[in-house]
């Protein structure tokens, strides 16, 4: 069974305008032990389906339909309270910005301990033991004398080693981490993903990974979801999406990182901008942009379908369609 | 050939000590940051220069030091064979630079309408006389980098991050610049608009025989539109290379080690070395070779001697292990 299903989700943000559709008909589910990585351009929608899972949708942001069931359950219309149990002792979050997640005047060792003592069934002393042990495991040096230093004492790469602890401590099911190495240096990152990789190998933890950044899920996700627009446009293997994409804008988007391994002349770009939520076009979001768009893309919104090895929102992979 | 460029041993440090009554009462002296110390190289006219490091390294202090935003505390910065502050002090020579920056939020006056944006360099140089003529050469400008000449009417908030780094182009490109230094152009892109950005950049380049000192901390991105590259590394550079040689025979044990840790789109399910440590605090480097308490090759010599950019086959590499010949290739 899935540990976290999210089906037709829809997030609405009413404005004075008119409502804003920020996430429409989002289904995706991750196993036990599965990384699932979320890319797309800003505002695709990745960070808001991290936070909707996490119950902390920024107000007047509100999920106005569909379901999350976490192990079965349903946690999306849990009263705020019970919401805030689950997360911490069940979902565990990393954010990008390790400075703002910290609490600035506590020390690194009481904020683990609390998280512990608050989740789970132990005490002050055993906590404070299980902080130390989790400070080494994410590769902080001295762990027993620098528990108790605060967290502006601690470089940029090591808080995020603490951010993750934190995260980890509670011994969650799932975490949610939403661009958890993009404030780091490419020699911090490296370190911070192979530790992330082995905490999720070892302990079978799942893991939701939102970033931009197509290197980082190519290194550490099973499957990745590419998003646009609020929705999703390819879902599959991670080997899958990067080499084979099979949905025109997945295509374009792999095909514009530029390759480390050779110099090319001109890059691929993709023509346009994402659309604004307040003007999708009709029929496929990616219609305008799109070189392979046909007139059905103009006026029905396609859904995931199956796609190769992959399940696509793309006419071009309907039954019968001409290609 | 003069080159557009040339710093001869340049060096910036900041004095980062506290009030003068904690120095006092804790007993401690001067603090002095060196954010840059002592960084050569030249740009010929018309080709790229790369600086790449991690944060803190230096690089954007260089930029500023190339057109002037700092005074260098140590050493030379030529502009086209003359010095920099006498080249500053000349309207028609600071003309010939322009700078282009990170964040196109923060860059572009939210206030104003973009096309007055634009035209800010040609009003303050008095380089076209007349409001219609100016708004013509605007519309040029905006054409050129791929807007529309209707879009001067707009504001900076109307626009998304690659539009506005396409205004912040124009704006540079309005003085009829021969030298662009551009601070990480494309990192607060996304890739599909850093893509455009780079395309960009590059036919420009091609059409009006721009000089480009591109800074970038991003090793892929620099591959695509340099000729030459620096590494630095604590203020210095510690490799300086042909871009196709830096990427095919890394020298310095610090390029290798950054070109090991990105994440690369063939790697899937390929375990990696990342390297340890950090970079540390350039108040208080380390003796010696700066890079020596992370580096495998390190030795005593590492520890007491800081080395020198010596001549490696097409590169300079300031590295003891590559002058000895114990860096394996």
């Amino acid at each position: 069974m899935s540990l976290l299903e999210v089906k037709n989700l829809r997030v609405e943000f009413p404005t004075r305008r008119g409502t804003l559709v920020a996430l429409d008909d989002v289904s995706f589910a991750i196993a036990p032990g599965e990384v699932l990585g979320v890319v797309g351009e800003s505002g695709a929608g990745k960070s808001m389906t991290g936070a909707a899972i996490i119950g902390l949708l920024e107000p007047p942001g509100r999920i106005a339909g569909g379901q999350i069931l976490l192990e079965g359950r349903r946690i999306d219309n849990l009263p705020y309270e019970q919401m805030r149990r689950i997360r911490g002792r069940e979902i565990g979050a990393i954010f990008q910005d390790p400075l703002t997640t910290l609490n600035p005047l506590y020390t690194v060792g009481r904020q683990l301990v609390e998280t512990m003592t608050t989740h789970l069934p132990i005490g002050p002393g055993e906590a404070r033991e299980r902080a130390i042990g989790w400070l080494e495991q994410v590769g902080i040096p001295a762990a027993r004398e620098r528990i108790d230093s605060y967290p502006h004492e601690f470089s940029g790469g090591m808080r995020q080693r603490v951010v993750i602890a934190l995260a980890l401590c509670a011994e969650p099911k799932l975490i949610v981490a939403d661009e958890p190495t993009t404030a780091l240096d490419v020699s911090i990152q490296a370190q911070v993903i192979a530790l992330l990789k082995r905490l999720a190998r070892e302990k079978g933890t799942a893991m939701m990974l939102v970033t931009h950044d197509m290197g980082v899920i190519a290194e550490t996700a099973d499957r990745v979801a590419v998003m646009y627009a609020g929705r999703i446009a390819e879902i599959g293997p991670v080997r899958e999406v990067v080499k084979h994409a099979n949905h025109p804008y997945s295509q374009g988007l792999m095909a514009s990182i530029p390759p480390l391994d050779r110099r090319v002349e001109r890059l691929q770009q993709i023509e346009g901008a994402m659309p604004r939520l307040s003007a999708i076009p009709k029929g496929c979001a990616y219609n305008p942009r799109c070189p392979h768009a046909f007139d059905r893309c103009q006026t029905e919104r396609p859904d995931l379908m199956p796609a190769g090895r992959t399940e696509a929102a793309c006419w071009l992979h309907a039954e019968g369609s001409a290609r | 050939m003069t080159p557009m460029l040339e710093t001869q041993d340049v060096a910036r440090h900041f004095d980062v000590s506290r009030p003068l009554i904690q120095r006092l009462l804790a007993r401690e002296g001067r603090r002095t940051l060196r954010a840059v110390d002592g960084v050569s190289f030249a740009i010929p006219k018309g080709s790229t220069l790369s600086l790449v490091g991690e944060s803190g390294c230096g690089k954007s202090t260089v930029a500023r030091l190339v057109v002037g935003l700092y005074p260098p505390t140590r050493g030379r910065v030529l502009f086209d064979g003359q010095d920099l502050a006498a080249a500053r002090a000349d309207r028609r020579q600071r003309s010939r630079m322009q700078m282009i920056f990170q964040d196109p939020y923060a860059s572009l006056n939210p206030r104003w309408r973009v096309a007055d944006i634009i035209a800010e360099p040609i009003r303050a140089f008095g380089l076209i006389e007349g409001r219609a003529a100016q708004m013509e050469r605007v519309g040029e400008l905006l054409t050129q980098v791929g807007l529309s000449p209707l879009d001067g009417q707009k504001y900076p908030h109307e626009f998304s991050g690659g539009q506005r780094q396409r205004i912040s182009i124009a704006r540079a490109l309005s003085s009829n610049p021969e030298f662009l230094v551009c601070d990480e152009p494309t990192s607060a892109l996304d890739v599909s608009v850093q893509a455009q950005i780079l395309n960009l950049m590059k036919e420009l380049q091609a059409r009006l025989g721009l000089t480009y000192l591109f800074i970038s901390h991003n090793l892929a991105v620099v591959r695509q539109v340099s000729d030459r590259i620096g590494v630095m590394y604590l203020g210095r550079l510690v490799e300086l290379a042909p871009a196709e040689t830096l990427f095919t025979t890394p020298r310095h044990p610090y390029t290798r080690a950054l070109m090991e840790a990105i994440p690369d789109l063939e790697m899937t399910g390929r375990a990696r070395t990342p390297v340890g440590g950090e970079v540390p605090s350039p108040i208080s480097p380390p003796s010696g070779c700066a890079f020596h308490p992370r580096c495998p090759l390190a030795n005593a010599r590492c520890k007491a001697e800081a080395p020198r950019m010596l001549p490696a086959g097409e590169a300079q590499v300031a590295c003891h292990a590559v002058e000895e010949g114990r860096a394996a290739a």
